[in-house]
């Protein structure tokens, strides 16, 4: 029988990003808030120190600070028509774990979307016409603005201290940053990074070859910095064990560096770590919730009354934990009904690798959002028609590493082990560079999440099941930013370019990302949205998943964090402002 | 899954003066999670470095597999005028550790049935952790060469033979009874690479010759001078998590 | 002396009754819970854990362990039943109730400099807090120092009764921040150094002193070994936030600051300034000779510095404000005693949180990391380069302080 504990205003379900922003909004507010986090406590100096954390098998190959497969994971399958299994190992993305989540050892790479992004339905169908989507992409309009959510992105880079250099500052252009992004309020909160060898004489090609490259906007910080809460954050070393590790000397933006010291000074905060929230209660009506339940690492059960209930679990952990709580109707791909659990999507990544001769690129010298990119084959920053697909990516020599264990390039054709080996290794590591495509993956009708029929997790509970794979168009969409990545990349006078562009069927068994977005889709219509525009349940109007991927409904070319960030905190100020003083639907 | 009393939990009894964070053990009778209220946990002497390996018999491996290891490890990354093979930069010593703890036993994995082939997207689906997939494999494998090579075991065959053996299994032409020859083959040569290229701490890497074969600085954590100095080879020898030598006073 | 205080005792009966508490005098309540912070009472009255001002909290004294008292206004536990006189002699005599010795743990010599007027505030703040049952025994010093008796002599030996003199060729901003450094804040109880018995000495206030495992610097205004290089704007950042372009409050000093002089009004923190700034005479002490970059011990601990420190303390020494301490021209890193630098080291150690500057960093340990040989290089490293320049450390004392921090509880 679960013991009850005393009723808070609001319980957050997760620590990351999310929930360190919502706790700290809604504790400065005065509201009586407490975090459940599953995962351990994260502290800079005992659990990343510079004295121990550059480790690259430990993290980066054992994946030391990441969530384990045992205590949640997934069922995945390409396709309906087969079974789906179980992810044993976690290859092709990698949940993170704890306090501070992800945010602990991402690699800092902070991209707002374009304006026309958040109408890319409506966009596309103006510029190319209805037909030419295909009638199984759903993807949809954003219920909200670019012009609406600019504050909120300026909001959380000013509390990453995000280091780069405005193009576009209130409509007039500069030189120097990305001329496709959409308007800014204020430059950069720190000056851009400096840029190694690599990234250089790439931006050099691509300014030969008629491109605009600017410095990749970055969370790791140029300069020491001190945040509007007054947290200090020091300057990025370019140590080149970023993503995948805690930064050991406070120079990458994360709740750690960010938030949480600040947090926990409120006398009316609690985090309740190493607890696991089983699910979200609802009272009789189903149409209010009455808190969580959870169990705590003995496997005591307990229920923790609550107000408001914020599920900040991570995007696909949110899908899951709606599901599992009967909240919003599960999508069925068959029917086509329902919404929790739909328009599931991906990131559609590829590379170009480069062997250069006579030159020494340290590679080794890297920090996770270095680099120099463009932006002019990104969303619809150029002209689609009579190329077949739709979408685009940023593209660029982002050189976030190139630790020897997983990064070890030779030229094509070397034999994978033996004296041939050993040669080109050893003669190739400082001369080659990775140039990389980020693009877009939008929505379809048969790439969903639902609950798994037969696999369980520890407590008994069914996995979520994931059903992806790549489209056409997405892989048309590859092929062409590859190439044109690769005519740049000619431009270098290399010795060798070797490209990848993305192919089907998708495969977890490489890493890509973990931009896993989609599932709890925030939109206008409660027929194809799990949240409407201020994240709120359109079913149970005190819960809210406030804004991690799992809202977006469809993928775009960058990475979900800064996004994730500035919902995060548009959803704080839909709570404080409206909800508080009449709690009930929002819209 | 066991689990050390956190640091944090020291410094509330050690402490001479009152804790600036209130940490509660809540109930002695059966919560053991963490409550952290009004400050962040922290406590002195609280690291969790990699635990060093230490020279020392096997762990894991038996003598004869480990004879069959050594010399696989030394045709995958043969020794030359640029520096040590496997064998001594120590990649199986590192493998037999490893093989020994957690990652040996695949802890951490989704090891609940029911265990069905998938689609090669779906990824690994066998029960069988590192440790056993090396057990079977190299039974199987010292079965192979028996049959092949009558008399002789793996370290006694010719490089020219060890090599034909090894680039049989890669190429899935050699069968091993019980065990798929491929997948076998790219564990070994991941593992022995891993040994080659990981922290000394580890076992392998010996006074990082995999570090020093490439080019790599190591466990370093400050390049700031040295971002813009292009096309410049960087000069500081490689240094790992338990140091090199210039930090030794020498007489 | 004894006369004096007779004299004290038959004046404070006749006006008992008519300086009973005034429980609505709202005034004096304030003023009290000011000096409470100013004399810092909580954090040792108040145990881990345990309800405010209710004692319990073992100090470890080099001469055993005491336990703080309850000092709630508990009739049987605490201090309820307390006259006001016996009140002003505990803190301006270090006598008990009953005439007990205290003993100086409870820095009475620091506190006797505080007016009667300021004591009797802080005891109508302390009359005010939630009453709590708590029995201590506050004597837990081995035989034969448990015999308070004892405390008479070394009270002749060490402790001078009397308030506070101003000095009148000083400010009256300067003979405030005296008022407050010599008496309530008792800054000398850690960093004077002390004779054998524990008492101070007198011709070296404030030049540092080890207490609990800790070294205090000295906070002198001797440019290398005491804080004469920090300008008086760097000290009351220090004290109010918590750090400054020099470094950060870290060990005992952050629960100083965070519980006390955080919470000081800006003139008083100003005029603590003001006073350490320009306090006696800085002690003349011969200038040491740096060791030579090409000795041995410092060719070792230069690699161990770029390989291990300088990703923080950065090549150059400077740190980062507000983040990492700045090792060159850091009087803490040339002291005579390297105890806090040798913690530090080995066990790491986390900088004080206020809301100013709430982030808190910590440094990492480094005793898994580095020998005891290694350990005594990069010390002799940082405390001979950059202009700064100091007995190197050998490893002998590495060696102890390992094994001493290995046997703390």
């Amino acid at each position: 029988m679960p013991r009850k504990l005393p009723p808070k205003d609001v319980v957050i379900i997760g620590l990351g990003w999310t929930g360190s922003i919502l706790g700290y909004e809604l504790a400065k507010a005065g509201l009586d808030v407490v975090a459940i986090e599953r995962g351990p406590w994260r502290d800079t100096a005992t659990d990343f120190p510079p004295a121990y954390i550059q480790d690259e098998l430990r993290y980066a190959v054992r994946l030391d600070l990441f969530l384990r497969p045992d205590q949640e994971t997934l069922t995945f399958r390409n396709n309906v028509g087969e079974p789906a299994l179980p992810i044993r190992s976690f290859v092709s993305f990698l949940p993170g774990n704890g306090v501070g989540g992800a945010g602990v050892h991402w690699n800092g790479q902070t991209w707002r979307f374009l304006p026309t992004d958040f109408r890319v339905r409506s966009q596309l169908e103006e510029r190319y016409g209805k037909d030419a989507l295909p009638a199984d992409m759903t993807i949809q309009d954003w219920p909200v603005s670019y012009d609406e959510l600019e504050p909120y992105y300026d909001r959380f880079e000013k509390l990453c201290g995000t280091s780069g250099k405005a193009g576009n500052i209130r409509g007039k252009k500069h030189a120097g940053g990305n001329p496709f992004e959409g308007w800014r309020s204020a430059e950069y909160p720190t000056p851009p990074l400096k840029q190694a060898y690599g990234p250089a004489l790439f931006a050099e090609a691509a300014r030969k070859t008629g491109h605009s490259p600017f410095p990749q906007p970055a969370s790791n910080l140029s300069e020491a910095y001190v945040n509007p809460l007054g947290l200090k954050l020091g300057q990025c070393t370019y140590c080149g064990f970023c993503e995948r590790f805690g930064c050991g000397n406070y120079s990458k933006a994360s709740p750690q560096t960010c938030v949480l010291p600040a947090l926990l000074r409120f006398p009316n905060f609690t985090a309740q770590t190493e607890s696991e929230v089983t699910r979200i209660n609802l009272d009789s009506t189903g149409k209010r919730a009455t808190g969580v339940s959870y169990v705590d690492v003995s496997g005591e059960e307990w229920e923790q009354p609550a107000s408001i209930v914020l599920v900040c679990a991570y995007a696909l952990f949110n899908v899951r934990m709606l599901l599992l709580s009967g909240i919003g109707m599960p999508y069925d791909a068959q029917t086509g009904q329902g919404v929790v659990g739909r328009n599931y999507a991906y990131q559609t990544t590829s590379s170009v690798g480069v062997i250069l001769k006579d030159k020494v690129l340290n590679p080794f010298i890297a920090t996770g959002a270095h680099g120099m990119i463009i932006d002019d084959y990104n969303g619809d920053n150029f002209d689609h028609h009579g190329l077949g697909f739709v979408g685009g990516g940023y593209m660029g020599m982002g050189q976030p590493n190139s630790r020897p264990i997983q990064t070890r390039p030779v030229p094509a054709g070397t034999p994978k082990w033996g004296a041939q080996w050993k040669k080109a290794t050893a003669e190739t590591f400082n001369r080659a560079m990775s140039l990389s495509t980020h693009g877009s993956c939008y929505s379809y009708r048969d790439c969903f999440l639902d609950l798994d029929p037969t696999y369980k997790d520890r407590l008994g509970r069914p996995l979520m099941r994931m059903t992806f794979d790549f489209h056409d168009n997405e892989l048309k969409m590859s092929a062409y930013l590859t190439d044109r990545l690769a005519d740049i990349a000619r431009a270098l006078d290399p010795v060798e370019i070797a490209t990848s562009p993305r192919k089907g069927p998708y495969t977890l068994n490489a890493y890509q990302t973990t931009h896993n977005t989609g599932g709890t889709v925030m939109g206008a219509d409660p027929a194809t949205s799990v949240l409407n525009r201020y994240c709120q349940s359109w079913d149970v109007h005190n819960v809210f998943v406030p804004g991690g991927a799992s809202v977006f409904p469809q993928n775009h070319g960058y990475n979900p964090t800064d996004t994730v960030g500035a919902l995060a905190y548009w959803t704080a100020d839909a709570i404080k402002d409206r909800y508080l003083k009449n709690p009930g639907p929002l819209a | 899954m066991a689990r050390s009393i956190s640091p944090a939990l020291r410094i509330s009894r050690r402490s001479l003066l009152a804790s600036t964070a209130a940490i509660f053990l809540t109930s002695a009778t059966s919560v053991r999670s963490l409550t952290i209220s009004q400050g962040m946990p922290w406590g002195p002497d609280a690291a969790r470095p990699p635990v060093p390996v230490r020279p020392g018999p096997w762990m894991f491996f038996t003598a004869d597999e480990a004879s069959m290891i050594e010399a696989a490890v030394d045709r995958l990354i043969p020794p030359d005028d640029r520096g040590p093979g496997g064998k001594e930069a120590g990649c199986a010593v590192f493998i037999d550790r490893q093989l020994a703890g957690p990652y040996g036993r695949g802890d951490g994995l989704y090891m609940k049935p029911p265990f069905m082939p998938g689609a090669a997207t779906q990824g690994y689906q066998l029960p069988d952790a590192p440790a056993a997939r090396y057990r079977a494999g190299l039974k199987a494998l010292a079965g192979y060469v028996n049959s092949a090579f009558p008399g002789k075991s793996f370290r006694e065959l010719s490089p020219q033979d060890q090599d034909k053996v090894l680039a049989g299994l890669d190429a899935g032409t050699v069968a091993l009874d019980g065990t798929n020859a491929a997948e076998f083959f790219a564990l070994l040569l991941q593992n022995t690479q891993e040994g080659f290229f990981a922290d000394p701490v580890y076992g392998g890497n010996r006074n990082m010759a995999g570090w020093r074969l490439i080019g790599f600085p190591g466990a370093r954590y400050d390049y700031r001078d040295w971002v813009e100095r292009h096309n410049e080879p960087y000069p500081l020898p490689p240094v790992g998590i338990m140091g090199r030598s210039d930090w030794t006073i020498r007489e | 002396m004894r006369l004096a205080f007779s004299a004290l005792v038959g004046l404070a009966a006749l006006t008992d009754a008519a300086i009973a508490q005034d429980l609505q005098s709202f005034d004096a309540i304030e003023r009290g819970r000011y000096l409470a912070v100013l004399a810092d009472c909580a954090p040792c009255h108040t145990a881990p854990g345990g309800q405010p001002f209710a004692g319990g909290l073992v100090l470890q004294t080099p001469f055993g362990n005491l336990a703080t008292p309850n000092i709630t206004p508990d009739r049987e536990t605490g201090i309820g039943n307390w006259t006001d006189d016996e009140f002003v002699a505990a803190l301006h005599d270090g006598r008990g109730r009953a005439g007990t010795r205290l003993y100086p743990a409870m820095p009475y010599p620091a506190y006797t400099k505080m007016t009667r007027d300021d004591v009797l505030d802080l005891r109508a703040y302390l009359a005010t807090v939630t009453p709590v049952r708590n029995q201590v025994i506050a004597n837990q010093l081995p035989f034969p120092l448990n015999i308070r008796l004892a405390m008479l002599f070394w009270n002749w030996l060490n402790f001078a009764p009397g308030g506070y003199e101003p000095n009148p060729q000083k400010s009256a901003e300067w003979n405030r921040g005296a008022y407050i450094v010599e008496g309530a804040a008792h800054c000398g109880t850690c960093h004077t150094p002390k004779t054998v018995l524990g008492g101070d000495k007198n011709d070296a206030p404030f030049s540092g002193a080890t207490l609990q495992g800790w070294f205090a610097p000295s906070i002198t205004a001797n440019p290398r070994s005491g804080i004469g290089n920090w300008s008086k704007d760097d000290l009351v950042q220090y004290l109010k936030t918590g750090a400054n372009d020099w470094t950060l409050a870290f060990g005992p000093m952050a629960e100083a600051v965070s519980h006390s002089t955080s919470k000081m009004i800006d003139g008083d923190i100003a005029a603590i300034a003001a006073y350490l700034k320009d306090s006696g005479a800085a002690l003349a002490t011969a200038e040491p000779a740096a060791l030579a970059p090409d000795d041995k011990a410092m060719r070792a601990g230069a690699a161990i510095y770029k390989d291990s420190c300088a990703a923080c303390h950065r090549d150059s020494g400077d740190g980062e404000a507000n983040l990492f301490p700045r090792l060159s021209g850091s009087a803490l890193v040339q002291s005579g005693d390297p105890t806090t630098l040798l913690r530090v080291v080995l066990q790491g150690s986390r900088a004080v949180s206020t809301s100013s500057r709430p982030t808190a960093p910590a440094m990492p340990a480094f005793d898994w990391r580095l020998d005891d040989a290694q350990v005594a290089a990069v010390l002799t490293y940082i405390r001979n380069n950059w202009g700064n320049a100091a007995p190197p450390i050998s490893v002998g004392p590495v060696a102890s302080e390992r094994a001493s921090l290995a046997m703390s509880p």
